[in-house]
C-alpha cells in the first residue's frame, strides 16, 4: 500500500466546476484516479465529466463515501474549503491553491486540531502540485506519465523541480512509490517530517528523496527526525544556493530570514544527519541510483 | 508588502499604541513648518525609506531649531539612503517624518512574527532595545522573551503581563505595557501583517510606553481584503524591474550575474540558478513565469530579462507537464521572431512531447542553442556567456 492514496481511494474535487479544476479532473480520471464527486456550493446536481457535483462536502461524503479531497478553490475561499473538508470527515486533503493568506492557514491548522487524532484530516499543501502514487492514483496537477512506478518516495516543496527529479529517475529506470508535494508556503498542512514518517512505515518505499529549498526550519527539523527515526536511506537536494538573503524567491516561504535557512546551511545540517545530498539538481537521479546500488 | 514608519505608527496608534506626535513633510520648508506646528524645542527628522539601519546611515537627525531642521532635511531629500539593508544602490528619500523628541528612560525591543516552527504568531521581546534583533540574539540571547499566540483565542492578557514582568517593567507600568502588546497584536491580526517590529519601544521619563520606531510588513496574499493597506504601496522604494514584473504577473528578483534565466516554477528556477553557478557562471535573475508557459508570457519574460543590460546570455528552462513542449517551443520561436534578441539564447525543454519541441526549435531557422539536460543547458549558457556573444553564429537572428 502506498502512502495517502491508492487505486481504491474515493476522491472528491472541491471547486470542480472551475476551468482549471475541470481540466485536471479529466486528467485524474484518465490516470485512473477514483474521482467520485465534486463540490461547488450552489451547483449541486450538475456533473463534470460524468462526476456528480454536490453543494457541500458533507453531502458528497454521505452520498459517495469519499475519503480524500482535492481543493481547487480560489485563495480568498480556500481556507474555508479545507476546514469544510476536515469537518465532513475527509481523511486526506490536498490543497493546490497558491496565494492563501498565512493567517488563514494558521487558523486552518488550529481548526484541524479540534478532531481527535483518529478522526483528524491530513492536509498536504497549499501551493503544491499534489500527490501521486504512480500506476495507482493521482491527486493533483502533475503530468502522470513522467512518474514510473517503483520504490522511491519523493517529498518536496516545488512542483516542477519535483517533475525534474521524477524525470531523471525515470530516465534511469527508477520508479516512485509516492511523490508528495508539501508546497511552497510558510504555513503548510504537513511538514517534511510528517511525510518522512509515512514513508518510513510504507513497505513499498525503500529510499526517500527530499527536495528542499531556502527558507524556514523544516529541512533542519527533517534532518533531526531522520537521524532519530528514519532507517531508510535518504537522498536530498536543497535549491537556492545562489539566492540572496531577505528576498522572496517565488514561493512565499522561500526567503532566508534566519540562521540555518540558507541552502548551504541546510545541506550541512542534512549531511550531518547522514543524508546523501546531491550537489547539483542535475544529479538527483544519479545520486539516488548510487545509494540504491550501495 | 512594506510600508513607511509614519504609516505604521498611524496604524498602531489607531489600535491604541502610544506614539510621539509627528507630521509628514515632502520638502525641507514643509519639514520646518511641521516642527513649528508640533511645538516644543527638540525634534527628530527621519528619512522615510523601506529599510532598517537608518540611524547609522545618517537618515535620522536630532534638531533643535528651524535652521537645523532645514539643513537636516535638505541633506536627505532626493538622496539615496544606503543602509546595511538596502544594498549598495540605496533607497530614495522623498518624504521625511518630523517628530517631537521624547525623554527616554529605557529602550525595549518588541516584535511580532509568523513563527514557522510553531506555525503561529510569536511575540519576541527583549530588554535590549535599540539593537537589532540579530545583534541581540548573537550577543544577549538570554535577554529574549518569546510567547506564542493560540490562534483560536488570540493573545491573552496574562501573556502580555508575563512578557512585561519578564522585561522587568516597573509594576506601575505593567498595565500600559500589556495594553501596548495587545494593541500591536490586534493590528498584526486585523491587517494580516507578517511582521510588526517596534524597536525601540521606550519608557519615557514621564512614564509613558511609546513606540519610537515602527515597521510593518503585510502578507501580499491578504492585500485583497485590505484595500486601505494595499494603497500604501510605495513604488519608489521598489526595484523598478521587480515592480514592473509584478505588475505583469511575473515573479522576478534581480541579481548581479550575466546569465538571464526564464524558468517555470519557483523551485526549478532556483535549481536552474544553482546549476549555472556550479557550471562557473552567475545568474542575472530569478524568474518564475508560472505553470503555463504561454507565448505571451515567454515574450514578456524575454523583454524583462533583457531590460537588464548586464545580461549576456539567456537560459530558458521549461519543464512542460500539462503544457506540451511543442507548444512551449512555438511560443519561444514566436517570441524571438517578434523581438529579435542580440545575445545567445539557450533553450532546454523537458517533459511532454520533448522531441517535437526540439524539432520546432531546430527547424525555426533561429540560432537557438539547444540542450537536453539541465546540466548541459547550464554549461552551454556559461560557454556562450564566456564567448561574450562575439561568435556571430551564437546570436539569434530573425
Amino acid at each position: 500500500m502506498s502512502i495517502f492514496l491508492d487505486r481504491e481511494t474515493k476522491v472528491i474535487v472541491q471547486g470542480i466546476t472551475g476551468k482549471m479544476a475541470q481540466f485536471h479532473t479529466k486528467d485524474m480520471l484518465d490516470y485512473g484516479t477514483n474521482v467520485v464527486g465534486g463540490v461547488t456550493p450552489g451547483k449541486g446536481g450538475e456533473n463534470v465529466h460524468g462526476v456528480p457535483v454536490f453543494d457541500t462536502v458533507k453531502d458528497a461524503v454521505e452520498q459517495t463515501g469519499a475519503t480524500a479531497s482535492l481543493v481547487f478553490v480560489p485563495p480568498p475561499f480556500a481556507a474555508d474549503s479545507v476546514m469544510e473538508a476536515a469537518d465532513a470527515g475527509i481523511r486526506y486533503c490536498v490543497c493546490i491553491t497558491d496565494g492563501i493568506p498565512a493567517q488563514d492557514m494558521i487558523r486552518v491548522k488550529r481548526y484541524m486540531m479540534r478532531y481527535s487524532r483518529e478522526k483528524r484530516m491530513v492536509l498536504t499543501g497549499p501551493n503544491c502540485a499534489g500527490t501521486i502514487s504512480p500506476g495507482k492514483a493521482l491527486l493533483g496537477i502533475m503530468p502522470g506519465h513522467i512518474f514510473l512506478q517503483g520504490n522511491v518516495g519523493i517529498v518536496g516543496r516545488s512542483g516542477t523541480l519535483g517533475y525534474e527529479a521524477a524525470a531523471q529517475l525515470k530516465e534511469l529506470g527508477i520508479g516512485i512509490s509516492t511523490s508528495v508535494g508539501i508546497g511552497g508556503d510558510p504555513i503548510n498542512g504537513s511538514s517534511f517530517k510528517d511525510v518522512l514518517q509515512r514513508f518510513e512505515e510504507d513497505d513499498e518505499t525503500h529510499l526517500i528523496t527530499l527536495i528542499g529549498e531556502i527558507g524556514g526550519p523544516q529541512e533542519a527539523e527533517a534532518a533531526a527526525f531522520i537521524q532519530d527515526h528514519i532507517t531508510k536511506p535518504v537522498v536530498a537536494y536543497v535549491a537556492g544556493l545562489t539566492a540572496p538573503a531577505g528576498r522572496t524567491m517565488g514561493h512565499a516561504g522561500a526567503i532566508i530570514s534566519a540562521f540555518g535557512e540558507s541552502a548551504s546551511e541546510k545541506v550541512e545540517i542534512l549531511s550531518a544527519a547522514g543524508v546523501t545530498v546531491a550537489s547539483s539538481p542535475s544529479e538527483i537521479g544519479e545520486t539516488v541510483q548510487k545509494v540504491l546500488q550501495s | 508588502m512594506d510600508i513607511h514608519e509614519y504609516q505604521a505608527k498611524e496604524i498602531l496608534k489607531r489600535f491604541g499604541v502610544d506614539v510621539p506626535s509627528g507630521a509628514l513633510a515632502y520638502s525641507p520648508e514643509q519639514a520646518a513648518y511641521r516642527s513649528r506646528e508640533l511645538g516644543g524645542d527638540k525634534w527628530i527628522v527621519k528619512a522615510q525609506v523601506h529599510a532598517g539601519g537608518r540611524g547609522k546611515a545618517g537618515g535620522v537627525k536630532l534638531c533643535d531649531s528651524d535652521s537645523e531642521i532645514l539643513a537636516a532635511s535638505e541633506s536627505m531629500f532626493g538622496q539615496k539612503l544606503v543602509t546595511h539593508q538596502t544594498g549598495p544602490e540605496g533607497k530614495g528619500i522623498y518624504r521625511v517624518y518630523v517628530e517631537s523628541a521624547v525623554a527616554i528612560d529605557r529602550e525595549i525591543y518588541l516584535g511580532f512574527v509568523l513563527d514557522r516552527t510553531s506555525q503561529r504568531v510569536m511575540i519576541v521581546a527583549s530588554a535590549q532595545g535599540g539593537m537589532e534583533i540579530e545583534e541581540i540574539s548573537a550577543n544577549r540571547p538570554e535577554s529574549i522573551v518569546r510567547s506564542t499566540v493560540e490562534p483560536a483565542v488570540g493573545l491573552q492578557a496574562f501573556q502580555a503581563r508575563e512578557i512585561a514582568f519578564a522585561l522587568d517593567i516597573e509594576p506601575a507600568l505593567t498595565q500600559k505595557m500589556a495594553k501596548t502588546l495587545m494593541a500591536a497584536y490586534r493590528a498584526f491580526r486585523d491587517y494580516d501583517a507578517t511582521m510588526v517590529e517596534i524597536n525601540p519601544l521606550v519608557i519615557t521619563s514621564d512614564n509613558r510606553v511609546v513606540a519610537l520606531d515602527a515597521k510593518m510588513t503585510f502578507d501580499d496574499n491578504a492585500l485583497f481584503r485590505h484595500p486601505q493597506i494595499a494603497e500604501l504601496r510605495d513604488k519608489s522604494q521598489e526595484d523598478p524591474r521587480e515592480s514592473n514584473a509584478a505588475d505583469r504577473g511575473l515573479n522576478y528578483v534581480g541579481l548581479d550575474g550575466n546569465i538571464g534565466c526564464i524558468v517555470n516554477g519557483a523551485g526549478l528556477a532556483m535549481a536552474t540558478m544553482d546549476t549555472i553557478k556550479l557550471a562557473g557562471g552567475e545568474p542575472a535573475n530569478f524568474l518564475d513565469i508560472g505553470g503555463g508557459a504561454t507565448p505571451e508570457r515567454v515574450a514578456k519574460a524575454f523583454r524583462l530579462v533583457l531590460s537588464d543590460k548586464k545580461v549576456q546570455a539567456v537560459l530558458v528552462n521549461i519543464f512542460a507537464g500539462i503544457n506540451r513542449c511543442d507548444w512551449v517551443a512555438e511560443g519561444v520561436v514566436q517570441a524571438l521572431r517578434d523581438n529579435p534578441v542580440e545575445v545567445p539564447v539557450i533553450v532546454r525543454l523537458a517533459g511532454t512531447n520533448v522531441e517535437e519541441g526540439q524539432k520546432i526549435l531546430a527547424q525555426s531557422g533561429l540560432s537557438i542553442i539547444r540542450a537536453g539536460s539541465l546540466k548541459e543547458a547550464a554549461e552551454r549558457s556559461v560557454a556562450a556567456w564566456r564567448n561574450g556573444g562575439n561568435d556571430d553564429n551564437m546570436k539569434v537572428a530573425s
